[in-house]
Formats: structure tokens, sequence, C-alpha cells
């Protein structure tokens, strides 16, 4: 039977170390929705989302009160919208259009994000991704809860340089369009390579093509908890270390795991996969950076940071795998700027820099996650640092992301407040020394040697 | 379904007398019940069995809470198998 200390140590994880389940996302998939008729095609999609999940919210709810663990956030992801509207859309503006029947939808479903107006262009791009890319920066400024994401590249098909660079000045246009709202589209879209099919974290969540008709994926949290886990261990050894990083990603993952076990059960849809990430917030001590500190690294972004990162994000996955059957996603430690304090305390003293935090990516479980920089960055400059990140997934077989915003009006020492789970972030100096010729030359970097394992 | 209950809060007389004449009313049936205090401060935790109660989660959660906010204390109505989830394989 179970002990009270046990059940003391669940509810102070919940009430004081901030342990949650992040998000339940229903993934739908649209395929069943194609024609070639645009009206048409808006109303299926805006049928079968609102018929899917049209429960999905009060069954979080439900869930939340009857087990006492919060889950912070109810999402939906669809199927790439560039696969959707091939057939109907001729221009930017019908993807817009597309755009705005996703945020209507979100928004009736009481959903905070939606994700998967997203193109999969990895080797080669269709004039349907295309034309879904260049509608990009008015969709996300005249939307409120949609997420776009586009996949550059991978291990096994190497880089679209042509998508790389008109990425770069893809962003910048998003930045430009919602300048007034502190730049708000980027931190919306981002760009991976070796995107996985079944993420349920944003802005990158998008229902594979891969998955069926509907699946059911959560992602766990619990930063503050290791934290806390960890500040028992002060001194010991990296056994000790190891083993307890373990031990605590096992507890938070088994929770998730029994959320999204009930989810599926009441929803009628079946289990995809539990994201087993430590996932920060701007909530004070709900920090991988505060993370590193109770691991003996003065701040994030000291020498031997990129070594505790690694160890972490092992450990994590290790204790994880333990406890559910399925996981997938992006699975890991989360390392953006804006929404954890520590970090962004860390680059305001110095101590963490652009550089530092793409050596970390190599890492972590996913990539340069909200990181703001200077306004007058250049498209080339922006496609340089998003090639950097993309090339280290590529030859290192993971999923990295780049989600950066340039902050129109804004220079370095400034900051940007997103508000809510996004935070604020400062302006970080961004090496500019010209790519230019390099990011211009067009066509693909071909994929690593050890990509052919047929 | 069996829950469990925590009572959190600082000690004082008829603490597990209200809580327990509450559960014995709504025919909640107690399975195990344990006490301590941790940095002075009264924790209780009642394993329950609501199966036969008339009154669904939700009402005996708030009613709960509501007892809580009378005698002082934070109690919280919570499915069991959170716990059996993270503490057993």
């Amino acid at each position: 039977m179970i002990q009270i200390s046990e059940v003391l140590e669940t509810n102070n994880m919940i009430e004081k170390e901030n342990l949650d389940v992040r998000t339940i996302t229903l993934g739908i998939s649209l395929l069943n929705c194609i024609t070639d008729d645009l009206d048409k095609l808006c109303d299926n999609i805006y049928n079968r989302i609102t018929a899917t999940a049209k429960d999905l919210v009060k069954t979080g709810e439900e869930i939340e009160r009857e087990y006492g663990i919060p889950i912070v956030n109810k999402r939906i992801s669809v199927t790439p919208i560039a696969l959707i509207g091939g057939a109907a859309c001729k221009n930017p503006e019908d993807y817009v259009r597309i755009a705005k029947v996703l945020d209507k939808a979100a928004h009736e479903m009481g959903v905070n994000f939606i994700g998967g107006f997203s193109a999969l262009v990895s080797k080669g791009m269709t004039k349907s991704d295309e034309l879904l890319i260049k509608s990009i920066p008015e969709a996300l400024s005249v939307t409120e809860r949609v997420c776009s994401s586009v996949n550059l590249g991978s291990t096994k098909t190497g880089l679209n340089m042509d998508a790389v660079r008109l990425m770069g000045s893809i962003i910048k246009e998003a930045a430009e369009k919602t300048k007034e709202n502190d730049c708000i589209g980027c931190a919306k879209l981002v760009v991976f390579c070796n995107a996985p099919d079944d993420n349920p974290f944003m802005a990158g969540a998008f229902h594979g093509v891969t998955e069926a008709d509907e699946i059911i994926n959560v992602g766990v949290s619990g930063p503050g908890v290791m934290r806390k886990a960890l500040e028992s261990v002060r001194g010991t050894d990296f056994g000790v270390l190891a083993d307890t990083i373990k031990k605590t990603a096992f507890k938070i993952t088994r929770v998730g795991q029994l959320v999204a076990y009930e989810a599926s059960k009441r929803l009628n849809i079946p289990f995809g996969i539990i994201d087993l990430s430590l996932a920060p917030t701007p909530a004070i001590g709900d920090s991988i950076a505060d993370i590193f500190e109770e691991m003996g690294l003065e701040r994030a972004g000291a020498p031997g940071t990129t070594a505790a990162l690694a160890l972490l994000n092992d450990q994590v996955k290790k204790g994880g795998v333990m406890a559910s059957s399925y996981v997938g996603g992006l699975s890991g430690a989360f390392i953006p700027v804006s929404e954890d304090q520590g970090m962004i305390n860390a680059v305001n003293e110095g101590a963490l820099t652009l550089e530092k935090l793409e050596a970390m990516t190599c890492v972590c479980s996913v990539g340069l996650d909200m990181i703001a920089v200077p306004g007058d960055t250049s498209e080339a400059t922006l496609s340089g640092v998003i090639a950097d990140e993309m090339a280290i997934g590529m030859v290192n077989q993971k999923t990295t992301a780049v989600r950066i915003i340039p902050v129109i009006g804004k220079s370095v020492g400034e900051k940007v407040e997103f508000g809510g789970l996004l935070g604020y972030a400062p302006i970080m100096p961004v090496n500019t020394f010209s790519c230019d010729a390099f990011v211009n030359r067009g066509g693909r970097i071909p994929a690593p040697i050890h990509s052919f394992k047929n | 379904m069996k829950t469990v209950i925590t009572v959190v809060g600082k000690d004082s007389v008829g603490i597990i007398a209200k809580v327990c004449t509450y559960l014995a009313n709504n025919k909640v049936n107690i399975l195990n019940i344990s006490q301590t205090i941790v940095d002075g401060f009264f924790n209780m935790m009642m394993i329950a069995d609501i199966e036969n109660s008339p009154k669904e989660f939700d009402g005996l959660a708030s009613e709960l809470e509501q007892i809580g906010d009378e005698i002082h204390c934070v109690i919280k109505l919570q499915r069991e198998e959170i716990f059996d989830a993270m503490h057993r394989i």
C-alpha cells in the first residue's frame, strides 16, 4: 500500500517544484480533407478538427482534477498543411486562409496552440511547399494560435540549402510583420533538421504522414523536480548524480504515462508516445540552468556546461524509457533562452553566448530555441545560423531546430517580452562577419557518408 | 474508486474527527489512515474507497476543500493511481 511519505513526495513535486504534464497534444490527420476547391477544403478542415477535438480540453481538465496534476496545455497538431493545400491553393493568400481556419478551430476548441502550418522540404520543395512557406509571415501575423514549422534537412537527405536561404528571409519578414507585437510571429515559427512525426511540443508539432488518423501524444516536464532531487546529492560522484537523474526522470515520466493512458481511454483515441522532456518555464525554479548550477557550475555557459547537459539529456532518456514503452518526439532536455529564468540570467551576466548554446545543442534534445537577436541581423546571417544548426543535426543523426527572433528596432542589451509561457529574452549578439556568398550558393548539402546504412 | 485524501495544515483539536465524520456521512470507506508532523505541520493521509458514495468525485473534492478552509487545512482528494504510477514498478 502507498505510504504517506510517497504521497507527500508526489504532492510536494506538484505544489512546490512545478511538476506538471506540459501538454496533451491531439494529432489529427487532415489527409481526408483534401480537395481542389478551397472553400470546401476550409470547411473540411474546420469540421474535421472540431469534430475530433471537441472533448479534448474538457477531458484534460477532468484528468487534472481527479489526479491533482496540472496539465498546462491542451493542443492540436495537424498534417503538414503544404500536403493538404496543394491542390486547392494557387497563391500564398490561399494558404493564409487555411491558417485563419486553423486559428478559428483552435479558438473554438479552447486549445492554446495548433501546430502543423508546416512544410517538409528536406530534399526539395514542391510548388505547394514554396507557396506555404511564402505565406508564413502573413499567416502568423493574422492568427494568434497557429504554429508553423519547416523541415529543412535530414541525415538521409542532406540539407536543402535553397530552403535554408529562403527561411532566413521568411523569418525576417515574419519579424517585420509582427514588429508591433514584439516580433511574436518568429516565436511561433521553427525550422528543423530530422523533424519527428510525433512531437507534442510547440511550435514544432505536426501530425506526421506516418501516423494514424488520430493520436494522443503527451509531453511531460519537471526541471524543478530534477533540481530539487539533485540538491540531495550535492558533492557526490557522477555515478550517484546519473542515478538520481534517472530515478527522477522515471517518476516524472510515469505520471505522463498515466495521463496519456487516461486521456487515450476517455477520448477513445489511440495513445502515441510520451515525450519525456525537461521543458522549462519562466517560473522561478523551473529551469534547466538551475539544474546546471545544482550540478556544480556557477552559471549555465561555464566550461563544463556541454558535459553537464550531455549527462542530463542521456540520463533523462534512460530513466524515461523504463517508465513508458512508447517514447518519441523530442525527448531530452530543452534549452530555450526566453522560457528559462536561469538561462536569461546567464545571458545577462555574460556567461552564456550564442556560440556556447550552439555547442550545447550537439548534446541537447532540440536546438537553438527562443533566441532573440538584433533586428538588423541580415537574412543571410540568419540562414547561416540555421545552416550550422541543421548541420549538427544531420551529422549527429538527431533532431535539431532553430527558433530565432530578430527583434526589429532593438539591439544587444535590450530585451523583448513575449509574455506567458514564452517569457522574455535579452537580445544576444550575433557574429556579424558575412556568410552571404556561402548561403547564396544554392542547391543541397549532400547527406553525410554514415547515412548510407542500407 | 480508490482515492487518497491528504490533509495538511496547522495541528488543532478535532481535525481527524471532522474529516472522518464528513466521510462517514457520505459513505466513503476509509481503508488506511496515517499521519505525521513535518516541519511543524500536520500531515494526514487516508486511502479511501468512494465507490459507494452517493456523491461524484468532483462534489466530494470540492466539499472536502471547503471543510479544509473551515479548519485552516488544505484537503485534497486525488485518485490513487498517480501515486502507484510514480512509486511502484
